[in-house]
């Protein structure tokens, strides 16, 4: 068990990798009431081809999903219901990327991490019960059909990547979960979630010892093979589509544009590199950038324009957007933005309060405890510390922002989606 | 955690919680405002409006770097319903003084931020400057255009607005199109300084500073507030029975593809004096939690929907029941959601349901001792409606709630609207 006490920010942080590859972090925090436990899968929806034993293994799009829903079942009853009964509130998530299963309770946290860990590492499921999961998903399919954030986000991902397999939506489609049967979900379960490719971590009022105690004695002992997974062929540097248009029931036009990086894929180096995208898309995109300033006091864009970094899958982007009456505009704005900052360089006031600032957001992250978590889970799968950043980021130079928003933000290499109201 | 509640000046209270737990602090300026059709958009402009600029910070660009070089600061408009009581206001979170760099008095910064932009707006010949009020006006009407992006949502505002027809709770806390498109900055500024004068205020303030020096700090910002002695008056009508003898229907149609179903009750005799612990315990059985009758029957069983879940409003009265399901599932969801209410009404509550039900509510309640917003939410609404206890004392309430309680809350459930929100019928999706 390895404990390290960060002094600047009045944490501790405890991690421990055991025989079976499995990697736990965990932050205490006794003054909470609440704790929270999240067990990952470095398994998403875009896994869907993989190499075991030699040989090359294709799967229908949403298993990882359908996995994610039938995983609760137990052979004696329902694990999202012996958690909630205790009064914890357990859920889970899938991505592109990996899949999650988490709680957060406020009492008999021992037991509940119990419950987690088994259930997650005990797969179960009959052909009935996989028929009937197939309706509830469908449901969920359309649903999100219905929502023009989701339609915004996946046409833009079309437009990125050609053939990457983030560009297909998490859950599937009616058709590809129709192929799921029990076998499919026993094989991929056993196939991506041994320890060696899993990730628990803990933030809260917890005994770190009872916590590796439990992993260690309710999981297989034994290493597993971490699959090797194939993405499709490698995307070319540039979008393979620079528009996506939509038309759905919504009040104005919903915009998001974005761009690849070319992902740092690993430790401090990915650290990094996600500071120095977070700073630089403040600098561009945040509330007292140029940009914003001026195209929200002239009606361009409202206070729903938001920008994130987002890593998934091996791959790395940028996106931002909202929502606007004129995204040509917007992006004719963008444009010349760009150009500005690449020949006068970004102001330095602007690059030091936008590195105060994403300071003061680090901050407000070890407050969440399942954005804590979440981080924890990605630093694990891609060997960095989260914690880290409050002293990487001292390192962070204007240079480096400058670079990233001139090398990331060219015309070349951003694509749009937008999803205009209906033609009445 | 030491919580300490004092009138500072003339109709405004600071509440202030200290705690060294978290690493981000959180202060609020709120005034409380009549809810109504006629003044809604208008207050709900207001703050966005002071948002913009200020005497000595003229711009959003001079605001907002203000904030970033306070280690990113949050400042924000705030516009909440509580009942019929509109409040609007300031709300601000921001890093704790012990952790960042260079030593610095943040709080003071704020409050002093805050001050200005309640009290000196950036005006012209004494008004708002029109440009900024006629941009954050567009701002808000398209902010209350797009709730039909979110159509759950939109489905339950829909049922309130039309079930409350006859009451101020039919107005939505951003008012409506129409009342806002014709507002001035000339009109805007004179109400402003009118709800200003009469409003109470309350402050709420969570962090590690002691409550004498966020008193000291809150009292300079607001030094040249203006009060008058007469208050607004403020209180919510809490209707007791729905309006017909038969629930009313009510239905839109739009291009989607699954239905949105929203279902309003009066909550009814349990209103009189509300313990709210047990109207929270009755809701978590019912629809309120994932052990819940709504979600283990229709969602889970019946598979007849993607969600089902239920909801209370304490402050009106009312209880409301959101699903969505195939439009051609709409008896069966209907008549599934009204016999589980029954059920509970009959007493059919298995002790696992109830004991669910009440750790779901302890736990809930104690989580809001973890987090400076949700503490500030749960202060703002005792302050309105009481109980005068803590989270974790309405946690221990929660945790020996009787099933004889949870049915007595539920006989006096009576069901006033159903809102259907279908696909449009001449087009296949």
């Amino acid at each position: 068990m390895q404990k390290e006490y960060f002094k600047n920010i009045d944490e501790t942080l405890i991690s421990e990798v055991l025989p079976n590859g499995l990697t736990i972090n965990i932050i205490p925090k006794p003054q909470f009431s609440k704790s929270y436990a999240m067990f990952a899968t470095n398994y998403g929806g875009a896994d869907r081809r993989f190499k075991l034993a030699g040989n090359w293994i294709d799967t229908p799009a949403g298993v990882a999903h359908f996995l994610e829903h039938k995983m609760f079942d137990m052979p004696d009853g329902n694990a999202l219901n012996v958690l909630s009964s205790r009064g914890a509130s357990p859920n889970a998530f899938t991505s592109s990327g990996i899949t999650a299963y988490h709680f957060e309770s406020t009492s008999l946290f021992d037991e509940n991490l119990r419950t987690l860990l088994s259930f997650v590492s005990t797969p179960y499921f009959t052909a009935e019960s996989v028929q009937k999961e197939q309706g509830i998903i469908g449901q969920e399919i359309k649903m999100v059909e219905d929502n023009p954030g989701y339609v915004v986000y996946y046409n833009l991902l079309k437009c990125l990547y050609a053939s990457n397999p983030v560009r297909d939506t998490v859950a599937g489609t009616v058709k590809s979960i129709a192929e799921i049967t029990h076998e499919t979900l026993y094989h991929c379960h056993k196939v991506f979630y041994n320890p060696s490719n899993m990730t628990l971590s803990v933030v809260g009022n917890v005994d770190p010892e009872k916590v590796i105690e439990a992993a260690r004695e309710l999981l297989p002992s034994a290493p597993g093979e971490v699959p090797e997974r194939d993405y499709g062929e490698k995307d070319a540097e540039t979008p393979h589509q620079s528009v996506q248009k939509a038309s759905m029931e919504v009040s104005a036009p919903q915009f998001l544009f974005g761009s690849r990086l070319v992902p740092e894929s690993r430790g401090t180096s990915r650290l990094r590199q996600m500071l120095v995208g977070e700073i630089a898309l403040r600098a561009v995109f945040g509330s007292s950038s140029p940009f914003y300033t001026r195209l929200y006091a002239e009606g361009l864009i409202n206070s729903s324009f938001e920008y994130e970094l987002d890593y998934t899958a091996g791959t790395a982007m940028l996106v931002a957007g909202g929502e606007s009456r004129n995204v040509d505009g917007v992006m004719n704005e963008l444009k010349d933005e760009i150009a500005r900052i690449s020949s006068e360089g970004l102001n330095k006031t602007l690059f030091e309060n936008a590195k105060k600032a994403h300071f003061g957001s680090l901050l407000r992250v070890l407050g969440s405890f399942s954005t804590m978590s979440q981080a924890m889970a990605d630093g694990a799968f891609a060997d960095y510390r989260p914690l880290d950043a409050f002293e990487e980021i001292k390192n962070i130079e204007l240079a480096d922002v400058q670079n990233f928003i001139t090398q990331n933000l060219t015309t070349e290499k951003l694509a749009l989606s937008v999803v205009s109201p209906l033609e009445r | 955690m030491n919580s300490s509640t004092e009138l500072i000046m003339q109709g405004v209270v600071l509440t202030c919680l200290q705690t060294e737990k978290f690493k981000t602090g959180c202060l609020s300026i709120n005034l409380l405002t009549p809810l109504s059709r006629e003044t809604a958009s208008k207050n709900a402009l207001i703050p966005m409006v002071l948002c913009r600029g200020t005497a000595t910070l003229p711009d959003m660009a001079a605001i907002s770097s203000r904030l970033d070089s306070l280690y990113g600061a949050r400042l924000k408009p705030v516009v909440r319903k509580k009942g019929e009581i509109q409040v609007i206001g300031l709300y601000a979170d921001f890093a704790d003084d012990a952790f960042i760099p260079e030593k610095s008095s943040i709080l003071e910064h704020i409050s002093e931020l805050m001050g200005e932009m309640l009290l000196m707006p950036k005006t012209r010949g004494g008004l708002f400057i029109k440009e900024y009020v006629e941009s954050e006006r567009e701002k808000l009407l398209e902010l209350i255009r797009g709730r039909i992006n979110d159509k759950r949502a939109y489905s339950m505002q829909r049922l309130f607005e039309l079930m409350c027809a006859m009451e101020d709770y039919s107005t939505d806390k951003l008012g409506s199109e129409s009342e806002t498109e014709s507002i001035t900055a000339n009109e805007l500024t004179r109400h402003y300084r009118e709800i200003l004068s009469v409003s109470p205020i309350e402050v709420f303030y969570c962090g590690s500073a002691e409550p004498k020096r966020v008193k000291a700090a809150v009292k300079a910002a607001l030094a040249s507030l203006p009060r008058c002695e007469e208050e607004a008056d403020l209180g919510t009508d809490i209707r007791m029975n729905s309006l017909e003898e038969t629930p009313r229907y009510f239905e839109d149609e739009m291009q989607v593809t699954q239905g949105k179903l929203a279902i309003g009750f009066r909550l009814g005799e349990c209103m009189d004096e509300p313990n709210s612990a047990a109207i929270r315990v009755f809701n978590a059985v019912f629809g309120g939690s994932v052990t819940s009758k709504l979600f283990m029957n229709v969602r889970e069983k019946l598979t007849l929907c993607y969600f089902a879940s239920s909801l209370i409003d304490l402050h009106k009265g009312i209880l409301a029941v959101s699903s969505g399901i195939e439009f051609d599932k709409y008896d069966a969801a209907l008549s599934e959601i009204f016999s589980q209410l029954e059920a509970v009404k009959k007493g059919e509550i298995s002790d696992y349901e109830l004991s669910a039900a009440k750790s779901f509510v302890a736990s809930d309640y104690r989580t809001i001792e973890d987090s400076p917003g949700a503490l500030e939410d749960f202060y703002l609404n005792q302050v309105l409606i009481g109980p005068e206890c803590s989270p974790s004392e309405l946690a221990a309430l929660a945790e020996v709630i009787t099933v004889e309680e949870v049915v007595k809350i539920a006989k006096g459930v009576e069901c006033d609207a159903i809102y259907f929100l279908r696909g449009t019928t001449e087009e296949d999706s």
